[in-house]
């Protein structure tokens, strides 16, 4: 599985790349192996605010819908329009081109409820069993 | 105690994805369920369904016995045909759907797993004296080839006229010399074959078929492709669309049901059902918008709850989004608007069956 360390993850399988205080944020290399193909996605409206935690989004995979959370407190600030059309970048590279949302956060310190590569690796392969 | 098939080893090389499935370790997806379903539509790919149920009848009045337990007409069956059926109770709610195989000197019935002991207690309960019935479901392997090139890669093992075989019929013959029933039928809409063969055989069934298959780019395909696979055809799964509080005049199967036949089990709740009139029917409808229909998810018609969805997905064959579901009358007839619960109400419409319609079943 896949969990690239530069980057916190949440409980609901999200992750985010935090750079100058922006979070990009998508759902993880083992989130779309669950969720199989995924056929689209609901993305929220730039501009909306978000609190960390909040659902802001809808997955909707052949095998089954998942919510997508904020990692983060701020204001959408972009979404990835690619998505629109073609759903299944985040299939095919779910830390890559299949990011979803860029927050612009609000409030930092909420990071420290987020986990690191090794602590995301523990909770997948608790959610396996 | 969960149970594997005899090609468990060969999903796991082919890195599929394994979940339980009706008490097995099943293969959900390989390279991907949509990538899995195209290929079906398209060439070939091979499945294993040897979690599917096998019961062998035998006795000198079997068909009669069969005649009773079914809804279909078991004596009009010719030698080697195959035939859709219910089990039924006597309320007329669905015990399984199953097909029946009119074998020399027996009958084979092959029942859905996830019911396979019930149905055999059923049977069981049900039995007459002078039949024997044996379920060998442990002892047997089975695999569906389907496609549109089936043909071609199954002509290659075996030296019997496939091309004569028509749809719904069944041989016992020799495929990769080895003895088995080959039947042209499936659960896909695509021509295609299912082979039955004993468990022993199952490594040298595998390595040929995909031998012989390789230049179709033939590929294992998992149980999320078949689902869809079905549904794209309106073709039912037990415990989504059809269950022990439906019946098949609800569910539109009654041409699975022959009326005249003087006693089976279940009739008289049937013709009483017929005389009633029915209340709801299992239509197809298409999503009008972008929104994936699932089991359980509410049906509305002109602000109120008319029904529910049984079966739903995303359809990459006609690139909608459908289901299944019971809507009660009148809301049932093709044209009619529907709002689907999902995340408010979505617009949908009923549709006339199958979604898919260029599939090339013989």
């Amino acid at each position: 599985m896949n969990t690239p360390s530069n980057l916190k993850y949440t409980k609901t399988h999200e992750w985010v790349l935090i750079e100058n205080n922006i979070a990009t944020e998508g759902i993880t290399d083992f989130a779309q192996s669950e969720l199989s193909d995924i056929a689209f996605v609901e993305l929220p409206e730039a501009g909306r605010k978000v609190a960390q935690g909040e659902a802001m989004g809808t997955i909707e995979a052949v095998k089954a819908v998942s919510d997508l959370v904020a990692a983060l407190s701020g204001e959408i600030i972009e979404v990835n329009e690619a998505l629109k059309n073609s759903p299944d970048k985040i299939n095919t590279s779910a830390f890559g081109e299949g990011w979803i949302v860029k927050i612009k956060i609000s409030n930092p310190d909420e990071a420290k409820n987020l986990m690191n590569a090794d602590e995301y690796a523990k909770h997948c392969e608790e959610s396996h069993h | 105690m969960i149970k594997r098939t005899a090609f468990f080893d060969m999903h796991v090389q082919n890195n599929g994805k394994m979940v339980p499935f009706a008490g097995f370790e099943m293969p959900v997806q390989f390279k991907g369920v949509i990538d899995e379903i195209k290929r079906v539509r398209s060439t070939v790919g091979v499945f294993d369904v040897s979690h599917m149920g096998e019961f062998i009848i035998t006795g000198e009045r079997r068909k009669e016995f069969v005649d009773y337990i079914t809804t279909n007409s078991v004596a009009s069956l010719e030698d080697h045909q195959v035939q859709y059926s219910n089990f039924l109770y006597e309320n007329g709610g669905i015990v399984d759907d199953l097909l029946v195989y009119n074998l020399k000197d027996k009958i084979m019935l092959v029942v859905n797993a996830s019911n396979c002991e019930k149905d055999f207690n059923w049977v069981m309960k049900n039995k007459w004296d002078d039949v024997n019935v044996e379920n060998i479901s442990d002892s047997i392997s089975q695999l569906a080839v389907q496609g549109p090139v089936a043909e071609k890669v199954i002509a290659k093992l075996t030296s019997y006229p496939l091309e004569k075989m028509p749809f719904y019929y069944c041989a016992e013959t020799k495929v990769c010399g080895i003895d088995m029933v080959i039947s042209r039928t499936g659960y896909t809409g695509e021509d295609g074959f299912e082979l039955y063969f004993y468990n022993e055989n199952a490594k040298k069934m595998w390595d040929e078929i995909f031998k012989a298959g390789k230049e179709f780019d033939i590929e294992p395909i998992g149980l999320a492709a078949r689902d869809t696979l079905r549904l794209e055809m309106r073709y039912m799964l037990y415990g989504n669309d059809i269950t022990q509080d439906t019946t098949p005049l609800e569910a539109g199967t009654g041409w699975a049901v022959k009326m005249e036949k003087k006693d089976f089990i279940g009739r008289n709740a049937l013709i009483k059902q017929k005389e009633d009139g029915l209340k709801r029917k299992l239509v197809c409808f298409e999503m009008l918008e972008k929104a994936i229909p699932r089991h359980g998810y509410e049906i509305f018609a002109d602000d109120r709850k008319v029904g529910e969805v049984t079966s739903g997905n995303f359809s990459p064959s006609t690139e909608k989004y459908i289901g299944l579901g019971y809507v009660d009358s009148p809301f049932n007839k093709p044209g009619q608007d529907l709002f689907i619960e999902i995340r408010g109400k979505k617009k949908a419409v009923v549709v006339k069956p199958p979604f898919y319609k260029n599939a090339t079943h013989k």
